[in-house]
């Protein structure tokens, strides 16, 4: 991969809180994420998925630099975050913009939609006011609102239309990242299909590249050219999305694709669930390959070494003991 | 219509809030709803949010508030055969009914089990609610059921707290609950909504299992067609208060016949097609918010009868029932 084409890249990145537990409890140590490296390509959409607690939305939030990494670097545009100061930080903030899952919580009851969208212009002072009423007008426009919305306040629409505004705001900056984290999730299905649609649409016309962080599996396969998939803060997989379509090649990959199987008149329940278990708790993460607890094909070794990301070529990456051993069984798969 | 093995037979079921004598301002969430469910299946009834599913299902459980006015019937074939009309029951009946008859599980398991109560004493409670059996005989069938919904070191969890567990695990408590008196009917609106897809497959799964060891009728909650199409027998597809196509579920899946249910259908993520979906364009409007069709404003088939009457509904074949003024002929969708 060139440097040139990679838009915002995490090396090695590690998060870490401390967690203290009642009032006078010991600190503990939390690892929200674990070594993690991925890059986020020019005009890509980069799928992430995982269950609650994989590390998912801390992601998101060290990519929108709302948190710190604990180690490791994490640059955009090859510059590490943490140089850009002053305007350049600033101009920062306005090219990596998210849109949260629930816009009851990311939109003020007491704002008008009017200014909610002026805000952004206000804080990163953009533009007279004749221009920011005409880019508002045009982000409106955009995102398929009636420019009647304006003097609204969130409670007088509906949920896909709040969903509208919000990422109207997050386009207001012009940013060149977009992060949905479960944009669409507290969606009904009809309206969820609209404002899907409306993403990629917009990525076009404002030349995005997306994040589109999800537990939907299905939609991030349609969605997305790339997938990272997380497990209790450790990368597990990366792939183009045809390798992950096809059930990719780590045990816990191959495990949330069959616990969500597509619409399927001819689907039925087997016995045996996919996975056993439940995630375990990540103040006391399992030693080893985290997964090794609930895989069905853990091994001896699986509890004793941490798995290290394979290269499986054609930037699809394992962290799988079980893809370590046989290198020619690496060879044997068709090239992607 | 209902023939023997028929465990729950709803005929016009509607729900209305606020009462029609103060006037104006009465919402119908639920409006004549009928269907029936036979021992042993799973009716799936699937909608998007506000469509009136929840309220149909506590309707059954008599779980609305005062405000709520019922009409129609609701015939609940009990475990001795003894037939029920469950929507005219009084209070005290309708509590004898209710855990022991028509068990029910919920979305969010947190706010539906008690945080100050050991967990095996509130899977005993209906057992001894319902004066099935002694306190210890209650608390071994306490301990017996969580083992059967999967849980292990029963006898530790059964004097643990809901606090904690895990949410799977919760779930599974909500199971053992509702399922402690073994009910011909078991109401579990969105179980797994709230739950991570691993553990939603082992909780549907579970269900499944539990279902043929005791013959239950399920009537099932939903509002993920992937869901519906793993545990569903028959599909009732719910628009605006009103039941809109009703059909065994490779029917429902391979020859859609209202508008909606192909458009909800089609926008479902089809992994081996990229790129964008079909949406239905508009939004989900309130129930009964106006006359004809609820559907017609969003549909693209709509005519001027369906902005003024409700279709009737039209019967394909024994098995597929649709209430549409335009319904796609009988085809197959390849």
């Amino acid at each position: 991969m060139t440097a040139d084409d990679t838009l915002l890249s995490f090396d090695r990145v590690g998060l870490r809180f401390a967690v203290r537990s009642g009032w006078f409890g010991k600190a503990r140590s939390l690892g929200a994420l674990h070594d993690v490296s991925f890059a986020l390509k020019r005009g890509e959409v980069l799928g992430i998925v995982g269950e609650s607690g994989c590390g998912k939305s801390s992601l998101a939030k060290l990519a929108m630099r709302l948190v710190a990494p604990s180690s490791g670097t994490i640059r955009y545009q090859g510059v590490p975050l943490d140089e850009h100061r002053g305007a350049a930080a600033r101009q920062l903030c306005g090219e990596v913009q998210m849109v949260f899952q629930d816009p009851n919580a990311s939109l003020n009851p007491r704002m008008t939609i009017a200014q909610s969208l002026h805000e952004p212009f206000v804080l990163h002072r953009r533009g007279t006011h004749a221009q920011q009423r005409a880019e508002i007008d045009g982000l409106l426009a955009a995102v398929g609102l009636p420019p009647e919305v304006l003097a609204r306040h969130p409670h007088e629409l509906s949920g896909g239309q709040k969903q509208r505004v919000a990422i109207a705001r997050a386009l207001a900056l012009k940013p060149k990242v977009l992060i949905a984290d479960e944009a669409v999730a507290a969606l009904d299905a009809s309206v969820k299909a609209q404002i899907v649609n409306l993403l990629l649409d917009l990525k076009q016309q404002f030349d995005l590249s997306i994040i589109f962080i999800s537990h939907d599996l299905p939609m991030v396969e349609t969605l997305c050219d790339r997938v990272l998939v997380l497990y209790l803060g450790r990368l597990m997989e990366q792939a183009p999305r045809d390798a992950i379509a096809t059930g990719g090649l780590h045990p816990y990959t191959q495990a949330l694709w069959r616990s969500s199987p597509a619409v399927d008149a001819e689907a039925s329940l087997d016995d045996e669930a996919p996975v056993a278990g439940e995630i375990p708790s990540p103040f006391d993460p399992p030693a080893g390959c985290v997964f090794h607890t609930r895989c069905p094909q853990a091994m001896p070794a699986c509890s004793a070494q941490v798995p290290p990301a394979i290269d499986c070529g054609a930037g699809h990456r394992v962290a799988c003991l079980l893809q370590a051993a046989p290198q020619a069984d690496a060879q044997r798969r068709p090239a992607m | 219509m209902a023939d023997r093995d028929t465990v729950l037979d709803v005929r016009g079921l509607c729900t209305s809030f606020g009462s029609a004598a103060a006037g104006a301002g009465a919402v119908t969430a639920v409006n004549d709803a009928s269907f029936s469910i036979r021992r042993g299946e799973t009716l799936v009834l699937v909608g998007e949010s506000g469509c009136g599913k929840s309220v149909t299902s506590h309707s059954l459980m008599r779980l609305l508030p005062a405000s709520a006015s019922l009409r129609g019937e609701a015939w609940l074939t009990g475990r001795d055969g003894r037939r029920t009309e469950l929507l005219s029951l009084g209070a005290d009946a309708m509590r004898r009914v209710r855990g022991r008859e028509l068990g029910m599980i919920f979305q969010e398991p947190m706010t539906s089990l008690n945080p100050l109560q050991r967990v095996g004493d509130q899977i005993a409670e209906p057992l001894l609610a319902h004066g099935l059996c002694s306190r210890g005989e209650a608390r071994r069938r306490a301990i017996e059921l969580l083992r059967q919904v999967g849980i292990a070191e029963a006898e530790t969890r059964a004097i643990q707290y809901p606090h904690q567990m895990s949410g799977g695990m919760r779930q599974r408590v909500m199971i053992a609950s509702a399922l402690a008196c073994r009910p011909s009917v078991l109401i579990a609106d969105e179980p797994t909504t709230a739950l991570d897809v691993t553990v939603q497959a082992q909780i549907l799964r579970l269900i499944r299992r539990l279902q043929r060891e005791m013959g239950m009728a399920v009537l099932f909650i939903t509002h993920d067609m992937g869901v519906v199409s793993q545990i569903a027998d028959r599909v009732a597809v719910m628009y605006g208060g009103r039941l809109v196509e009703v059909a065994d579920k490779r029917t429902l899946f391979t020859q859609p016949r209202h508008p909606y249910t192909r458009g909800l259908l089609a926008a479902v993520p089809d992994p081996r097609r990229r790129g964008r979906l079909q949406g239905i364009p508009g939004q989900v409007e309130p129930a009964g918010a106006a006359p004809g069709c609820g559907f017609a404003r969003r549909c693209a088939q709509a005519g001027p009868a369906c902005f003024s009457t409700f279709p009737a509904w039209v019967v394909g074949d024994e098995a597929h029932a649709v209430a549409c003024h335009h319904p796609d002929p009988l085809r197959s969708v390849a």
